[in-house]
């Protein structure tokens, strides 16, 4: 589904991205763990097609096409989702219509007859269940005066309603209590299927407990210097990071 | 020819025009009313035109392009418009008094003013000739004349325009809107000259909307004065939608009494070149004023917005929102002062100017100006120009939305707190649809 080869990214003059390697298959679930500045929201953001970072060496095939060619429309079209690490608050405009309008624009792109007012509300009633989102936020403006918990529920209200096939979840659980946790978490986990792939970028392995990875890879200083399986998030959690420093030193 | 010649040239030219106006008056006019305009001649003489360094004109050189663009060789005229002129214009059949002023005179055949009770229009000549109390206590009473030169020549030529009086305790139920529509070939002036006294209690929406049915270029020069009584609710909102070709320059002197409330919206968007001066002077205590403004240009057009809010007694509420939408090679010009006079204590005033420039060429001139002479007040003020927000673009982007969609939802969101409170159904539809239609 996703391959990703020698990917080089900076923004401005820092190079943050040194070569990543990745290939994501339908149906998995990867987890990207690391310190603080390794390059993890970075990677989420060129996948999203974020234009503040320029990809300076290497490519990324989605669905056998050159995902770095789209715009972050079309990827979004053809099913790539980002949830936000720090969702925007976009006064004025409100929940309800910023949803009809992506939703009809993605339907457009495939080929599909818009939703009229009735069906689209049906749609989101059934959604809204899968993050036990309350249903007034929709008539607020887009995130504005959210708590922390609400912009993250949003952000996979979002992703249920979009229905994408590769969802990178950037930092989801940070700023969030356990129990938001749980329904976030029990949100993505409803959304899983086999023809669909799941990257979870996170801090913690807190999350990892609640959506259980097949993978695990270790990003550091913008390289993935580690992979393994869920159990190496646990050892993550346990030893932190510094073990990894520490083996890395050694093969220099 | 050298600035200043042209300036007096300029100067000349009106006082010939005068001279053939008192002449057209026939001496039918109240004295009082002419020693009202005479007066207003001779301010205009002595302070002349505003020149290109004129602080309050530095960013609009209105005289130079009067200059450049006008001969001034006639009045405008009248009796060309016919009633099926008026199938598109605008709110002409809504459910609304509605006055009909051609070329700055009111067509009492076309306007539907339904007779309504405490509610007096009428044709502002008509007025005069009348001369009652309310008229003769307001008419160049409040606007100063002797401080801007395009409010004196406007004085010096008030005959046309109209007069609104709404008795104290009268809600009128609909709308007034008044239409100004220019016609006729080739350049025109006119100076319409409007006087609206709400008494004690009574609640009112004016509206006034400004459509070009002419060719060639217009220079409407208008100044209207509005008294706000005793706790009387005032809802005023302009509309500015006229050909490239028409300069227009409005003078509105607002005074407010005791807790009285008046909202003013300003929306513009086509013309050559707009300038609005807006003043609104809290007389007494617990005053309410709110500014709204929106302009949206595109083209050659320039916009200016100078508004003066002069909080003179304790108390008072003042709150400002001017927001611009500006693009190919325009212009936007905002210059708020508010006055917090001495006694003026427990004053709030706010006020707030942003404007997104949607192109290279686009420019704005933003200047807040905040004069306090009380020591126990609440101000402040905040302005900002710049692009569209990078993040919120592509987080509605990552949504699958196109980036032209995304501008545009941004655009629209923008604007909408200027809007959103706008009551009157007909006016915010249209509005919108001007929106719309300046954006997609």
């Amino acid at each position: 589904m996703l391959k990703i080869k020698n990917l080089h990214a900076r923004i401005e003059d820092k190079e943050i991205l040194k070569g990543i390697n990745l290939e994501v298959k339908p149906g998995e679930v990867h987890a990207i763990m690391g310190p603080n500045g390794s390059g993890k929201s970075t990677l989420a953001s060129v996948l999203a097609g974020r234009e503040d970072y320029e990809v300076t060496e290497g490519s990324v095939e989605y669905l056998g096409e050159d995902l770095l060619e789209k715009a972050p429309e079309d990827r979004a079209r053809s099913g790539v989702f980002l949830a936000f690490q720090y969702p925007v608050e976009i006064p004025g405009v409100s929940s309800t219509n910023f949803l009809k309008t992506a939703v009809n624009q993605v339907r457009e792109f495939r080929g599909e007859k818009p939703l009229d007012a009735v069906g689209f509300l049906q749609m989101i009633k059934e959604k809204m269940k899968l993050v036990d989102m309350d249903q007034s936020l929709l008539g607020r403006s887009l995130n504005e005066g959210f708590s922390g918990g609400e912009k993250k529920r949003n952000e996979i209200f979002q992703m249920a309603v979009l229905d994408p096939k590769l969802a990178i979840l950037d930092e989801t659980d940070s700023g969030l209590d356990i129990d938001a946790l749980k329904i976030v978490a029990d949100g993505v986990n409803k959304l899983k299927s086999p023809d669909k792939a799941t990257i979870v970028v996170t801090h913690y392995q807190r999350l990892l407990d609640y959506i259980v990875p097949d993978f695990v890879h270790v990003l550091y200083q913008g390289k993935i210097v580690k992979s393994g399986d869920k159990n190496l998030a646990l050892q993550l959690e346990e030893k932190g990071y510094d073990w990894i420093k520490e083996e890395l030193k050694a093969t220099v | 020819m050298s600035t200043k010649s042209a300036k007096a040239e300029l100067e000349n030219i009106f006082n010939t025009h005068f001279e053939d106006f008192e002449k057209s008056l026939n001496g039918l006019s109240e004295k009082s009313t002419h020693e009202i305009r005479k007066s207003a001649l001779d301010s205009l003489n002595h302070i002349g035109f505003p020149g290109n360094k004129h602080e309050e004109y530095k960013y609009t050189p209105l005289t130079r392009q009067l200059q450049k663009n006008f001969r001034f060789e006639r009045f405008a005229s009248t009796g060309k418009l016919k009633l099926e002129d008026l199938k598109d214009v605008p709110f002409y059949n809504e459910n609304a008094h509605i006055v009909v002023l051609e070329n700055g005179v009111v067509n009492t055949e076309l306007s539907k003013v339904n007779g309504a009770q405490g509610l007096g229009i009428m044709p502002l000549k008509e007025a005069f000739k009348q001369n009652n109390e309310a008229l003769a206590n307001n008419f160049g009473r409040h606007l100063f004349a002797e401080k801007d030169a395009f409010a004196a020549l406007n004085t010096a030529f008030a005959e046309n325009g109209a007069y609104i009086h709404i008795e104290r305790n009268t809600s009128v139920e609909k709308p007034i809107v008044l239409l100004y529509i220019t016609t006729g070939s080739g350049e025109l002036t006119y100076h319409p000259r409007n006087l609206i006294v709400a008494e004690e209690n009574c609640e009112v929406n004016v509206i006034e909307s400004f459509t070009s049915l002419n060719k060639g270029n217009a220079f409407i020069n208008q100044s209207s004065e509005i008294v706000v009584e005793k706790n009387a609710r005032f809802n005023y909102f302009k509309l500015q939608n006229e050909s490239e070709s028409t300069y227009h320059i409005d003078n509105t002197q607002v005074v407010q009494h005791r807790d009285s409330l008046f909202n003013a919206y300003t929306f513009t968007f086509d013309g050559a070149l707009i300038r609005n001066n807006l003043n609104i002077a809290l007389e007494e205590e617990h005053c309410e004023a709110h500014m709204y403004g929106l302009y949206l240009t595109h083209g050659k057009t320039h916009v200016d917005n100078h508004t003066v809010v002069d909080h003179k007694e304790p108390n008072s509420f003042s709150n400002e929102i001017y927001k611009g939408i500006v693009n190919d090679h325009s212009k936007g010009v905002f210059n708020g002062k508010i006055f917090v006079r001495q006694p003026a204590q427990k004053t709030n005033a706010f006020q707030s100017n942003k404007n997104i420039l949607l192109s290279d060429n686009a420019t704005v001139n933003t200047k807040p100006q905040l004069e306090i002479w009380a020591d126990d007040v609440k101000c402040s003020h905040g302005c900002t120009t710049g692009q569209l927000d990078e993040e919120s673009l592509f987080y509605l982007r990552s949504r699958g939305i196109s980036l032209q969609k995304a501008r545009n939802i941004l655009l629209h969101a923008f604007a909408s707190d200027v809007l959103e409170h706008v009551s009157i159904s007909f006016l915010k539809e249209h509005v919108e649809y001007l929106i719309h239609k300046e954006l997609d």
